[in-house]
């Protein structure tokens, strides 16, 4: 056991100083804002029809919690989101593997894939809901258009930075391509290819609520249409904060999942 | 003595799209069993692409290698090339795993020799806590994990500074010697050339030719640091000197 100098002690002390004046500030902002939102709401500043106020947006959820409905349609749009994400992203790392391993292919596929990205693929909306139907499937496949491209090529570009060094070295021991790719290529890019997995989440729940606006009778997505259309802003403003804790939640997962990954390996 | 590799009229062409460039233009000897000799050269003639040619990364233009039958050959690049997400034992497997020899001999002879040679403390680390040096022995016992009888090797020392050139040109001329390998090294360096090898072979400029072959003989042979002192060190190094024809 090490005995630290007092100095070591202060230092210690200094960096957990700092992490309770951040958490402080952090929690001050979070109920400033919600009582000067509430106060601004009870005194008629604002008007609570139009903005709600945080104790209306309580009683909404604790209403469509009671009723159910609230995990009902909670439940569409993680389903939705889950996937969507899992197709994209093994999809999306199978095509760019694929690109990776055939080098003709990638050149001859290279403008398609960079026009359909930068296509902004709201547009593809209502052809897709003529074509597949008022679905889930729309829905997914919507979310798909949007978070595949940008899987492919980001993991892609990771696939082809790798250092050729290392490949070089491989060769030299007389690799074949597959125990290139599995010995270096796909380890190198495990960081990218979580960090791309972070995206991929927020692109798909985008994805899921663009496409539930358009077309769905369930999910969040739906209920802030249903609640626009009804004009209850108090259901819009809520399923809107439900929205953020989901998606909250879901970039947390993924974080967890990698550093688990991160410290085992 | 036996003779384990020979060049014949090695030829190579680099192509571009706007030029030819001739890097190897007549290149011919002989290589014996548990010989260690060097190829020196001034730089960007051509050396480094004579071992990539030998080790099947690149192809040939013309000429002719015969290498004795059932000789292995094995390649130590420049760089040490260590996977940073693999610890320093996995890292001088992945050779015995590419062909598929990986079984508990062959792992037990890498284990052997990262404690002969003083990584024993480091294998199951990863290779950013190595230093210059061991990081360099770590990428030799990963080239003679497949058990080689001819070891490539690239500038072995360049990346270092020179205190650790000097101390790991020791460990590497041990280690062969020890595990009783023949080896061609490349290098630029010429007091690092004579105080190793056998033979030199110095090449001339690009396109590169077989310029001469020495012999190196000390009275006394001793370990490469200790060479360096031999009396016979100054007029080889002078020799070839003159041979690379230096011009600044």
């Amino acid at each position: 056991m090490f005995i630290f100098s007092s100095e070591h002690d202060q230092f210690i002390k200094k960096i957990k100083k700092e992490k309770k004046i951040v958490l402080f500030y952090q929690i001050f902002i979070c109920i400033f804002f919600l009582l000067l939102w509430e106060g601004l709401a009870r005194f008629s500043i604002i008007n609570s029809f139009l903005y709600s106020s945080p104790s209306q947006i309580l009683h909404t959820i604790l209403s469509l919690s009671k009723s159910g409905e609230l995990y009902h349609h909670m439940f569409v749009t993680i389903w939705e989101v889950f996937l969507s994400f899992t197709i994209s992203s093994i999809l999306g790392i199978f095509i760019a593997s694929l690109l990776w391993r055939f080098e003709r292919l990638s050149k001859i596929l290279d403008p398609y894939i960079v026009i359909l990205n930068s296509l902004p693929k709201v547009a593809l909306g209502p052809l897709i809901i003529i074509w597949i139907g008022a679905s889930i499937h729309s829905i997914v496949f919507m979310a798909l258009t949007i978070s595949i491209f940008t899987t492919i090529i980001t993991i892609y570009n990771g696939f082809i930075s790798v250092d050729k060094k290392y490949i070089i070295l491989l060769k030299s021991f007389g690799a074949k391509d597959h125990q290139i790719y599995r010995k270096v290529i796909f380890p190198s890019n495990l960081s990218l290819i979580f960090s791309t997995l972070k995206i991929n989440i927020s692109l798909s729940l985008i994805g899921v609520i663009m496409g539930e606006l358009l077309v769905s009778k369930n999910g969040l997505g739906f209920l802030i249409m249903y609640g626009s259309q009804v004009f209850q802003l108090n259901l819009v403003i809520s399923s809107i904060f439900i929205l953020g804790v989901v998606s909250y939640l879901m970039y947390i997962i993924i974080d967890k999942i990698w550093n688990f990954i991160n410290i085992k390996y | 003595m036996n003779k384990v590799l020979e060049l014949h009229h090695l030829k190579k062409n680099y192509q571009t799209s706007k030029e030819e460039i001739l890097a190897l233009e007549d290149i011919s000897f002989s290589v014996f069993e548990n010989e260690f000799i060097s190829i020196i050269g001034p730089s960007g003639c051509g050396k480094s692409t004579i071992l990539s040619i030998l080790s099947g990364l690149t192809m040939k233009s013309g000429g002719t290698i015969s290498i004795k039958d059932s000789c292995k050959i094995a390649y130590m690049l420049q760089d040490d090339c260590l996977l940073p997400f693999r610890t320093v034992l996995d890292n001088c497997l992945i050779g015995l795993e590419v062909n598929g020899l990986l079984n508990e001999d062959n792992k037990n002879y890498v284990i052997y020799l990262l404690k002969t040679y003083g990584l024993e403390d480091f294998m199951n680390q990863y290779p950013d806590s190595l230093s210059g040096g061991m990081r360099q022995r770590c990428a030799l016992i990963r080239t003679l994990a497949i058990k080689p009888d001819i070891l490539l090797l690239d500038e072995p020392t360049s990346a270092l500074d020179y205190q650790s050139g000097l101390a790991i040109s020791n460990d590497i001329y041990q280690i062969i010697k020890q595990e009783g390998k023949t080896a061609i090294m490349v290098t630029h360096d010429i007091s690092l050339a004579i105080s190793m090898s056998d033979r030199i072979v110095v090449l001339s400029k690009r396109p590169a030719c077989v310029k001469s072959i020495y012999n190196i003989s000390f009275e006394k042979r001793k370990l490469p640091v200790e060479n360096r002192k031999a009396k016979e060190f100054s007029s080889y190094y002078e020799k070839i000197w003159r041979d690379l024809d230096v011009h600044i």
